[in-house]
């Protein structure tokens, strides 16, 4: 059983820069994989790669164990949810969903019948006859997921489609995304730049940087055991300090921050070694927030500090400490139990947290 | 306060009123009238359709005529066939300094006077002529070659001078085409035919109809590049009207074979609109 795609050493250079470099990839059949990365990073260039409107610089592509590279786009077993969804506005519903059936040659009844059926799925029964200006956004990204669908492509593709959705859209649409997904049992490809449509939808997740990718796995890795400074900079929220590592025995270390703090971390087995520069990330959710030290006895990190502001978004809630070193602000979540209701700016509180974890990652350049 | 405002309105109409029934309202009526007189004496005229009777019962006026027509939609065709492949690598293909060059080599003919680009493919096909002078140096012609007065002359005159009327409209459209519709088409099994049938031609409909609608007009209406380029047997409808006017001093019947013209243009236009299933609205707006 080969995996449904599977990309190898894939490159591509634009001119003398490198937009994908290097990068290999194996998607299993029937799996969620999304490529995260901030714009400009190649993820839309690797994207119309295996769609296969731009030629890889060198590499190769395989879909269930075939090379692709020479076949030409509208012969790849791949279909495309573009941006900005790409329907035809000149056809209604029926005739977009039905435009590939109709080039693939099968028979008008045949057509109607598959139109129809893929419609059902997707909850839109009886909508053919519309035009596709008569539709709602969340609609004509249904419409887009199932004109693919109905070729049964082996691997779908799916460019940030939902980027032109408003905010509550977004979120419906990232269960239903993923429902579907369930449904068609195909092999979802899906690039973003948000880091929670991501982590919420995909089995496994390559978060891509400059061309490369910096780490593969599922959310639960990406989050809680980042493999990079850029991953663990880049999904999630993490506050970051940077020093010299004073001291490491085995997986512990203890870092001098730059303003002059002595902190725990853990290594998570890199090699660092006394001496280096390093950066320490700490989640805010893994600092907790208390009024005496005592509470915080048994954390190995603790700061005293004042609020320097309150920022209110429900069950997000956070705080920004600034410590008494004057070392900047410190991101910490407000725990919901209503504990904390009572602080206002200037209060000055304790917050402290367990050496493991704070990832500590050698600073970039040393 | 709204008699202000009525006044308001009326001082900014009055340019545009005083333009249009000046202009084209009132000498149409003028020429409509004048179509429907007819000489009896010395400035004894009745009215009459004795104009428009004599079109129809003299062969070589209804033959030029039809013949105009015919040459127009020939030209219209050949414009947009020339026109389309043009604009599609100008809108869609052509990217940044490319694009607004090829833009301006289109434009740049239409600096100089249409009587001058005229003369200018009399040079190039005139028997003492630079394609005449050329295939006799290749050794493809014994003699010189005339290859002016004739209809692929016309022709020729008149897909030159209506090319850019027809690449604005067509540009236009197919700008607004999305990059990502076209390779939909083609990510949903589409060859080069059938995305250009089912996704190009029907979005550039709205500029393919306004184009053709502009050069035949232009053509029908042409009278430089006819008499110029065209020969004995060559007659165009306008040519008529002028030696009507000028030379055979009879407006009454130029006026008739004007508005004869007029109607020719509108229904032609009609049935181009109801053909493809455009309205004016959408073409021209």
């Amino acid at each position: 059983m080969y995996p449904d795609l599977e990309c190898m050493n894939l490159t591509r250079r634009f001119g003398d820069t490198v937009a994908v470099d290097d990068v290999s990839f194996t998607v299993p059949a029937g799996s969620f994989f999304s490529i995260l990365g901030p714009s400009g990073c190649g993820k839309t260039t690797i994207m119309r790669m295996i769609a296969g409107f731009l030629e890889p610089s060198s590499g190769d592509i395989h879909i269930r164990g075939r090379s692709v590279i020479d076949t030409p786009p509208n012969k790849r077993p791949v279909n495309m949810v573009f941006q900005h969804l790409a329907l035809f506005p000149m056809m209604n519903i029926a005739d977009n969903i039905g435009y590939g059936l109709r080039r693939a040659g099968v028979s008008k009844p045949e057509i109607e019948k598959k139109v129809e059926e893929a419609l059902d799925r997707i909850g839109l029964p009886g909508i053919g006859a519309r035009k596709v200006g008569e539709l709602s956004g969340g609609q004509k990204q249904r419409v887009a997921i199932a004109r693919c669908m109905v070729l049964e492509p082996e691997v779908l593709l799916l460019d940030e489609p939902l980027g032109a959705l408003d905010l509550k859209l977004r979120e419906r649409m990232k269960v239903e995304l993923k429902a579907l997904q369930a449904a068609f049992d195909t092999t979802f490809v899906y690039i973003t730049h948000d880091q929670s449509e991501a982590l919420v939808m995909s089995d496994r997740i390559a978060v891509m940087n400059e061309g490369r990718f910096e780490q593969v796995g599922s959310g639960q890795d990406l989050y809680y055991r980042p493999d990079t400074a850029f991953v663990a900079g880049f999904v999630g929220d993490a506050n970051r300090w940077s020093g010299r590592i004073e001291r490491v025995s085995g997986d512990e270390m203890e870092m001098r921050t730059d303003s002059g703090i002595l902190m725990r971390g853990a290594t998570h087995g890199r090699a660092l070694s006394a001496g280096d520069r390093a950066d320490v990330f700490v989640r805010p959710e893994a600092i907790r927030i208390a009024h005496s030290t005592e509470e915080l006895a048994h954390f190995d990190n603790r700061i005293t500090g004042k609020v320097e502001s309150i920022l209110f978004n429900g069950a997000a809630s956070r705080i920004l400490v600034q410590d008494s070193a004057g070392s900047g602000e410190i991101e910490v979540n407000l725990p919901q139990s209503g504990e904390f209701s009572g602080l206002s700016r200037g209060s000055e509180v304790q917050i402290g947290w367990s050496g493991a974890q704070g990832n500590c990652f050698a600073a970039e350049g040393s | 306060m709204r008699s202000e405002a009525k006044l308001g309105l009326i001082l900014l109409l009055t340019p545009l009123l005083l333009w249009l029934s000046l202009l084209i309202f009132i000498p149409h009526v003028d020429m409509f009238l004048v179509s429907l007189r007819e000489r009896v004496g010395v400035g004894e005229y009745k009215i009459s359709l004795a104009n428009y009777l004599t079109f129809i019962n003299e062969p070589l006026y209804l033959h030029t005529f039809l013949r105009t027509a015919v040459m127009s939609i020939l030209a219209t065709m050949i414009t947009l066939l020339i026109a389309f492949p043009v604009s599609y690598y100008i809108a869609k293909i052509a990217r940044g300094r490319t694009q607004s060059a090829l833009f301006l080599l289109c434009l740049v003919p239409f600096w100089v006077s249409e009587l001058v680009r005229t003369f200018g493919w009399m040079i190039l096909l005139r028997e003492t002529g630079l394609i005449s002078n050329l295939l006799q140096f290749l050794g493809l012609a014994d003699g010189p070659v005339e290859m002016l007065y004739n209809d692929a002359a016309i022709m020729v005159g008149l897909v030159y001078t209506s090319m850019l009327f027809m690449v604005v409209p067509l540009v236009t459209t197919l700008e607004s085409l999305p990059d990502e519709v076209i390779e939909a088409g083609y990510d949903l099994g589409g060859n080069g035919l059938s995305v250009l049938r089912e996704i190009v031609i029907p979005h550039a409909a709205p500029g393919i109809v306004s184009g053709c609608i502009v050069v035949f007009m232009l053509s029908l209406g042409n009278y430089l590049t006819p008499t110029m380029l065209g020969g004995k047997d060559s007659l165009w409808f306008t040519e008529l009207i002028y030696s009507q006017f000028i030379v055979r001093f009879n407006w009454e019947l130029g006026a008739a074979f004007g508005f004869l013209l007029l109607g020719l243009s509108s229904l032609i236009v009609w049935g181009m609109l109801k053909l493809t299933g455009q309205s004016l609205e959408k073409t021209m707006g």
